[in-house]
């Protein structure tokens, strides 16, 4: 019996192989080309910045691996026959499976820009596109970044630490328009340029223009504007990466297409993390969870069926964090970035304006939905209990304090939050205090 | 065009070639004044230690406060890999040969500081009304050591206040390690002394730590100086049975270890930048048991060893009890604490005392580990498991670990300094005081 067998070594190929050594002794192997061990990959422009080494990326020490009984092939597979259960791989001889884990990540989006295949021009996702980037930055004046998501920003940050000028470029009126809302978006954009990054809204881009050698020398806008640069980062979002699945029997659509059990078109054969499709009904349209946070909850899940448990994915109250230059983020539950009808919001920002705070809730109900933190820590147990209880506005800002998370002796925003939310409530809220030193 | 070349990284984010005047001016200072220093202990005179000293100081300050003030305030970690000095490069050994070597001229060979002891004698007599040369013509360089300690926690101090102003957090616990280095390890003692006959006290230094507080001949030492001698054994006594585990209880051992404790002052302060040199591997952590907890057996079974002989009159042991001080004296308080402690600072982090040898933090561990309410809680399943918050360990806890598994830390050796929550670009971690039940928070 050839035992479990995970293509793609990311956090959600390791997850399922770590919890399904929790449940059982059954033989793991998990097979990459990209690192020999796991790393963290939201980690990478830390290495970039100086921050830490490769080696503090990876979240278990080497001797790991054995002591769990996982085996690690670094090797790059090449083609599944489902038939035979067998894996075929680029350096060394097939695989045997008895069932078989497809987590292979993503890939960076390049929509046919006319330039895209440029020397210099680059996305930003694995191992070897930082190895790319270190040499493509090294001596240049400056760069050009397409696509004003998580990824766009992180690279701005990752440039301006070598002092290299940052033009972005983003189709949306605000920065990440897909997912912010519009105070939200100005208060990123207003922080962005405090850090010299020159933000375009409502740009796009039409070439990318080459010199002689083949290096990319401008970028040329949708309005016709040619800005010079060295490098251009195209950081348009991410899509699953089929590459191994696309010409096989198992069924794709945006990405390898799965039922809420994570269970792919072919018998034993799985894939969680950003490269699977969830459907919930046969034939539908299924969403894709790009997320670090999604792709470890959908291999606890899984690894649950693998052992014998068969267990349907639920991701929970939704949540999601990132950090802006010096500014974090959290969110809990829903936050659209169009307001919606049926619904009343909460917007507080500080005066110093290194805050902003949102709260979204029912109109009649007042049962809180979502909820937007920045340059505020809160706690997210605290707002996932809120949230599935069906917590009102009222009762959460009454006890704001109590889900604060940031730092003793921090500044607290909670009563500046409340005062905002009592300008125009027709029912005040009192601010519950918490108790000194957690005793009186 | 404005180039990044790594490979002259003398201190991160400042590359020589990206220098401004008042930064190269503060260097020049800065260097002109170590050379002076050099000279001084070669047989220059006070003079050369005057200079060597006024400069090291001010273009140490002019350089910090020029270079930091650069950009909005929040974790700035930029280059520190890169950087020779502080990513164990021929520049962190270079330093580190070079504070090892301080350490040996301090303990072995302090006639080379006669310059330096010339030149701060009369502040020494000024503050606690005796001189550096006993009758005998005997000199004393630790007036001296306890001036430059401080020096340094200062001046080093003023950079972690730059560095980290975006919390309030490090603020208020910087201030605090300069505010007991300066008052409580440095003037009151010195002018407690001057007006009591040379009685020397140091009240935030607690036996353990000061190994020798509780011996017989400190005991009556301070029994013949009245009520103040009294109170100060008192308070000796105090400190380490009540004082300790109450504090513990409630804030964990970082009241003392990284708000108070002068080793940990300088750690916090000179040693900031090497930080993230400490070993994170499994097996470190394994010495790190083993070690600490045995010194602190060692100085428990010394300070009774000592009490034994002075109860039967030396009559049972002879001279070994004495022998037994004089090697810990010698092997755990100036090599180990000293010599490996703070020399070794860029190759093995800041806390190496702190952590493989302190018998305090080893008491303070025990506290914290199984009578307190302190924690360092995460928040939920946020972490994604980046290293940050291990890298920057200065006590070499695996921090992501228990991130990653949304598992609250609970260990002995954290001297809740605060930067793995600082540097989390999640905003996973928290220090807090809470509840004592299921303090790991893994539900049961």
């Amino acid at each position: 019996m050839g035992g479990i067998v995970i293509i793609g070594n990311g956090i959600a190929g390791t997850t399922v192989a770590r919890h399904v050594r929790k449940q059982s002794d059954r033989p793991v192997t998990m097979i990459s080309s990209e690192s020999r061990h796991f790393y963290s990959r939201p980690a990478l422009m830390y290495v970039y910045m100086g921050h830490m080494k490769l080696d503090h990326l990876k979240p278990y020490e080497d001797w790991f691996w054995r002591k769990n009984d996982i085996e690690l092939v670094f090797d790059y597979v090449r083609r599944i026959d489902p038939e035979e259960k067998r894996l075929f791989l680029a350096n060394s001889p097939p695989i045997a499976y008895d069932k078989l884990v497809i987590a292979t990540g993503s890939k960076s989006n390049y929509f046919g820009w006319p330039g895209q295949h440029l020397a210099g021009v680059q996305g930003l996702y694995n191992l070897q596109d930082l190895e790319l980037m270190e040499r493509n930055t090294r001596d240049i004046r400056s760069g050009v970044i397409v696509g004003g998501g998580l990824i766009g920003v992180e690279m701005a940050e990752m440039l301006r630490t070598r002092h290299i000028d940052v033009t972005f470029l983003v189709r949306e009126d605000r920065y990440w328009g897909n997912i912010l809302r519009s105070e939200e978006g100005a208060f990123i954009g207003r922080h962005l340029k405090q850090h010299h990054v020159d933000l375009r809204l409502e740009t796009e881009l039409k070439e990318i223009l080459g010199d002689a050698s083949g290096r990319v020398r401008a970028v040329v806008t949708h309005r016709g504007e040619e800005i010079p640069c060295q490098f251009v980062g195209l950081t348009a979002g991410v899509s699953p990466n089929l590459d191994l699945v696309r010409d096989s029997t198992i069924d794709t659509g945006r990405g390898v297409r799965v039922n809420t059990f994570l269970e792919t078109s072919a018998p034993d054969i799985y894939a969680c993390g950003d490269c699977a499709e969830i459907c919930e009904r046969e034939g539908e349209r299924g969403r894709v969870e790009p997320l670090w946070y999604t792709g470890k909850m959908q291999a606890e899940t899984l690894a649950k069926t693998l052992c014998g448990h068969r267990t349907a994915y639920d991701r929970g109250v939704w949540f999601n964090s990132a950090k802006f230059f010096d500014i974090e983020y959290q969110t809990y539950g829903m936050v659209s970035p169009e307001p919606q009808d049926h619904e009343d919001t909460l917007y507080w920002e500080s005066p110093s304006g290194g805050q902003c705070f949102r709260l979204v809730y029912h109109k009649d109900s007042g049962v809180v939905t979502g909820m937007n933190s920045f340059g505020i820590r809160y706690r997210h147990r605290t707002f996932e209990r809120w949230m599935k209880r069906g917590a009102t506005v009222e009762e959460v800002l009454t006890n704001l304090d109590e889900a604060n998370f940031d730092p003793e002796f921090f500044k607290r925003f909670e009563q500046s939050i409340v005062d905002a939310y009592n300008k125009t409530a027709a029912r005040p809220v009192r601010l519950r205090r918490k108790k000194l030193l957690g005793l009186f | 065009m404005r180039r990044y070349d790594t490979s002259l990284q003398l201190i991160p984010e400042s590359n020589p070639h990206m220098w401004d005047g008042v930064q190269k001016a503060g260097m020049i200072a800065f260097s002109i004044g170590l050379l002076g220093l050099v000279v001084s202990t070669l047989g220059g005179g006070p003079v050369y230690a005057g200079i060597g000293l006024g400069l090291t100081i001010l273009g140490a300050l002019v350089y910090i406060v020029q270079t930091r003030k650069d950009g909005p305030p929040g974790i700035k970690n930029h280059y520190i890999m890169f950087s020779s000095a502080l990513s164990r490069g021929y520049l962190g050994w270079m330093a580190a040969i070079f504070m090892t070597g301080f350490y040996i001229i301090l303990y072995f060979h302090p006639q080379h500081l006669k310059s330096l002891v010339v030149l701060v004698n009369p502040l020494q007599v000024w503050l606690s009304g005796s001189s550096a040369w006993n009758d005998k013509g005997e000199m004393s360089q630790w007036f001296l050591y306890g001036f430059l300690y401080t020096v340094t926690i200062l001046v080093m101090g003023v950079r972690a206040l730059i560095k980290y102003r975006h919390s309030r957090y490090q603020i208020l616990r910087t201030l605090s390690v300069m505010f007991f280095q300066l008052a409580f390890a440095f003037t009151i003692p010195n002018v407690l002394a001057k007006l009591n006959d040379g009685l020397y006290f140091e009240w935030a230094n607690i036996w353990p730590l000061r190994y020798y507080e509780l011996f017989p001949y400190s005991v009556e030492d301070l029994l013949r100086n009245g009520a103040l001698g009294k109170f100060m054994l008192f308070w000796s006594i105090a400190s380490i049975l009540v004082i300790t585990p109450i504090l513990t209880y409630f804030f964990g051992k970082r009241w003392y270890c990284s708000w108070v404790c002068g080793c940990g002052g300088l750690a916090e302060t000179l040693g900031d930048g090497f930080r993230q040199n400490s070993d994170k591997s499994l097996r470190a952590w394994r010495v790190e048991r083993w070690l600490i907890h045995s010194v602190l057996v060692l100085i428990v079974l010394t300070t009774g060893l000592m009490w034994l002989n002075h109860i039967y009159g030396g009559s049972v042991l002879g001279s070994l009890s004495g022998k037994f001080s004089i090697a810990y004296g010698f092997f755990i308080h100036s090599i180990f604490a000293g010599v490996i402690g703070t020399g070794f600072y860029p190759i093995m982090g800041s806390r190496v005392w702190c952590r493989f040898g302190c018998p305090m933090a080893a008491v303070l561990g025990l506290l914290q580990r199984y009578f307190s309410r302190f924690r360092i809680t995460t928040n939920g399943g946020q972490c994604i498991s980046c290293g940050n918050c291990s890298t920057y360990c200065e006590m070499g806890i695996d921090v992501r670990w228990y991130a990653q598994r949304g598992e609250n830390i609970v260990r002995a050796s954290c001297v809740g300094c605060g930067m793995c929550s600082a540097v989390c670009p999640r905003g996973v971690l928290n220090l807090e005081n809470g509840p004592v039940r299921n303090r790991t928070g893994i539900p049961v």
